[in-house]
């Protein structure tokens, strides 16, 4: 009983669509923050993860890259990478780096900073990307949100990608923040006893 | 007779759902996002979920029945 494609099953290319563009325009890095809200809005609504098991286009980019094409040595995750100390070690880590990102993207809003055209890859190696940006809307802020944004999608596209490598396929789900953080709304969710 | 049955170790697991999409008899659901649940009547102990399994948490039981 093989299952029938979906339209969601094809998601990936939305993903793989988003980290081309940001090569060409970084304004359209500001789309990734469907990323966050979908998920994040059909956790709290919805009270399941709908968006992991059905939607994820990245989820779907890594098993097919990992799965169909075997990029993967479709290894046993190690234990502590599954630990709930390190899942919810590395979603604080996420948040505490996001801040710093928004910190920063207000600091050029306010005038307080000149806008810098660069995507930090891994919080810590500055590559130009100077290529991509032409011009901002209203304010440099606006550019300055897009590269942070870009940089933390495509240094977590780059984890998920070494780890697919390393271990399973899908193994960015393990430690991914945004699973993290449903899954944490969906027990909280489940232990005050509202409509499931 | 010995029958293997999969099975998940509710603690650890992260409600990705890969094994979802794996399994060739729809006999896998995340109720509520907080972790997947194996019905015992459909699963026919194939083992697919447990090798999708990104945090390896599923494993097969040997169930007498």
């Amino acid at each position: 009983m093989k299952r029938k494609k979906k339209w969601y099953d094809y998601l990936w290319i939305a993903s793989l669509t988003y980290l081309i563009l940001g090569f060409f325009n970084i304004l359209c890095a500001w789309l990734g923050l469907l990323c966050f809200f979908i998920p994040l809005a059909i956790a709290v609504i919805k009270g399941n993860k709908a968006y992991c098991n059905k939607y994820c286009g990245r989820g779907q980019l890594f098993s097919l890259i990992g799965g169909r094409f075997g990029l993967s040595r479709k290894k046993d995750i190690p234990g502590w990478m599954r630990s709930g100390c390190f899942r919810y070690g590395f979603l604080i880590f996420f948040f505490v780096m996001f801040f710093l990102m928004l910190w920063n993207t207000w600091l050029v809003f306010a005038g307080a900073k000149n806008l810098g055209t660069v995507v930090t890859l891994l919080w810590t190696f500055k590559l130009p990307w100077h290529w991509a940006y032409h011009g901002a809307l209203f304010s440099d802020g606006v550019a300055q949100f897009a590269f942070g944004f870009y940089s933390v999608m495509l240094t977590s596209t780059i984890l998920g990608f070494l780890t697919m490598v390393l271990f399973k396929p899908r193994s960015w789900c393990v430690y991914c923040p945004m699973g993290t953080m449903t899954q944490l709304i969906c027990k909280a969710k489940n232990i005050t006893g509202q409509p499931r | 007779m010995a029958k293997r049955k999969a099975s998940v170790s509710i603690r650890e697991c992260v409600a990705c759902g890969c094994c979802i999409k794996v399994c060739p008899r729809n006999a896998i659901t995340v109720p509520h996002g907080i972790h997947a649940v194996i019905d015992r009547e459909l699963c026919i102990g194939c083992g697919k979920c447990a090798k999708e399994c990104p945090a390896s948490i599923i494993s097969l039981e040997v169930t007498e029945e």
